[in-house]
């Protein structure tokens, strides 16, 4: 496992230096005059802009916080930190553009015809403002996301093989370690909850959760991005349960929203669009639920170091950094809880809808 | 409110990744992780259902053996029966068989002493009359010549046919 691991790293790194070298000097040979007039000019700009800042940089704690718990274009581990990530646009009169976030100096820097404007969060603008551009940059959410995916295919594929490889025998190490989760998910939160037919379900709901799992864990990281507190990311997901439920419900599932038996006629009236709506609400529910208690966690935290700053005072830092403590492990077991219950509500859904039942029950 | 707006491109990859990871684990983790627990699950449940299996089966040899042992010593006991009861039959007919030979030897031996006897007898009463005959041949012969002679020779006579 670990071998892989390293040489996956070496690679990346390698192919890192390569992809955010190549397109700035690629850049530079074309429209050398032209920048060099630019760059001077953002140069003077920066400075001013830097040293107004300094004059009158006050501590802002909800910038702060909505700076942590927001999306960006470069990964910042502390002040001045930061690895510049891909950014990479698409329009349709210019095409797929690709360059380093390192490109952006402040918001009034202009590069290639473009802007990143840091307001509550981050947003790439062109300069005219008559076109249209889809952001489809590596942020740090994105980033981060792909760490956990890699994590998560060695972690599994490792222990993948050992039961391949343990064939018969009693498995040992990290392997029964994580044997003890997985068959918690299966027979208690899976095999109950979507019936018989559950294998089918089986692999989508594990690797719910434990993406789930890792990205609320490395969530908690410092330095490391809010993915699942993210709006897109959970709205993603309970996207992708609604459509599986959706395509797998059987006649039951449909028919009773439009002629929920043994209710009286008239008030169809208010049961069918309260059925319909009940249908988008339980995603909804699912989006709202990781989405508010990763970012609420994350902005408790934030603000409790805010604090410090705001107090600007020696003794209150270690009570706060104690109560910070606290709240942190709270966090680790509410990462554990959610990653839990987003798959155990996504189980009771697409049970709801796979259920063979010949009457309706009224227990909704 | 940019905190409640989802953006596309994170949408975008999102999308691509998860189903990647969905994907790949399904493919290369869950497949063979699934199917080893299973795998072991039936194993599990096969050695227990062989060992209550095997049990059941001891316990069924054991009264099978019980059965066999009862049958046997049944046998045993039935032929031990039965030889003592030849042995006894062989005895009683060997003796009874032997008693009839020994009479049926008595018998014979009897009958032939009894023809002997017979036999000799007739033998004697032939030799005594030819005896007799001869002494009175004799008798004849001397009467003549004395009369002390004669009872003397008669005695004679008389003595030596005794001794026959």
């Amino acid at each position: 496992m670990y071998t892989p691991l390293r040489l996956f790293i070496t690679t990346a790194l390698v192919a890192a230096t390569c992809f955010f070298s190549l397109p700035a000097s690629a850049q530079e040979s074309g429209h050398d005059d032209h920048n060099k007039v630019a760059e001077s000019v953002n140069k003077a700009e920066h400075e001013i802009e830097h040293n107004l800042e300094e004059s009158e940089e006050k501590f802002n704690i909800g910038q702060m916080i909505m700076h942590h718990i927001a999306d960006s274009h470069e990964w910042e581990f502390s002040h001045g930190v930061a690895i510049p990530l891909p950014v990479i646009l698409y329009s349709a009169d210019r095409g797929i553009e690709v360059f380093s976030s390192s490109n952006f100096h402040n918001d009034h820097h202009e590069y290639n015809g473009y802007h990143l404007v840091h307001g509550d969060s981050e947003k790439i603008v062109p300069v005219d403002e008559a076109r249209v551009i889809y952001d489809f940059s590596i942020t740090k959410n994105v980033a981060s996301m792909m760490l956990s995916a890699i994590i998560l295919v060695l972690i599994f594929t490792s222990i993948g093989k050992a039961y391949q490889n343990n064939k018969g025998k009693a498995p040992k190490g990290f392997q029964s370690a994580m044997e003890i989760v997985i068959l918690f998910i299966r027979d208690d939160v899976v095999k109950p909850n979507v019936g018989p037919n559950y294998e089918k379900y089986l692999p989508y709901l594990l690797t719910l959760f434990f993406f789930i799992l890792v990205n609320n864990i490395l969530g908690l990281l410092p330095g490391a991005a809010n993915v699942t507190g993210n709006i897109a990311v959970t709205m993603t997901l309970a996207v992708i349960t609604f459509i599986i439920v959706h395509i797998n419900a059987n006649k039951h599932y449909y028919l009773h929203l439009v002629k929920p038996t043994g209710v009286p006629a008239p008030l169809l009236l208010i049961m069918i669009p309260v059925e319909i709506v009940g249908v988008f609400m339980k995603p909804f529910s699912l989006m709202v639920r990781l989405f508010a208690n990763m970012t609420a966690g994350h902005i408790i935290l934030l603000s409790l170091f805010g604090l410090i700053f705001i107090f600007q005072s020696m003794f209150i830092a270690p009570v706060i950094s104690l109560f910070a403590l606290f709240l942190n492990f709270i966090e680790i077991m509410v990462a554990f809880i959610q990653a839990f219950i987003f798959t155990l509500l996504s189980s009771m859904y697409i049970g709801s809808a796979i259920e063979d039942h010949h009457h309706a029950d009224h227990g909704h | 409110m940019s905190l409640l707006t989802p953006n596309p491109g994170l949408i975008f990859w999102m999308l691509v990744v998860f189903l990647m990871v969905v994907f790949i684990l399904a493919k290369f983790a869950w497949k063979p992780i699934i199917k080893g627990l299973k795998d072991r699950e039936n194993e599990i449940q096969g050695a227990l259902d062989l060992a209550e299996r095997t049990k059941a089966e001891m316990i069924k040899l054991k009264s099978d053996n019980e059965k066999l042992i009862a049958e046997a010593n049944a046998v045993r006991d039935r032929i031990l029966r039965d030889a003592k009861e030849a042995s006894d039959r062989m005895i009683a007919e060997s003796k009874d068989r032997a008693v009839v030979e020994g009479q049926k030897m008595i018998d014979s031996a009897r009958d032939t002493i009894r023809n002997e006897q017979h036999a000799a007898i007739a033998k004697m009463r032939k030799e005594v009359a030819t005896l007799s005959l001869e002494i009175a041949e004799q008798v004849l012969h001397r009467e003549l010549k004395d009369k002390e002679s004669q009872e003397k020779l008669i005695a004679d006579l008389a003595s030596s046919a005794r001794m026959n």
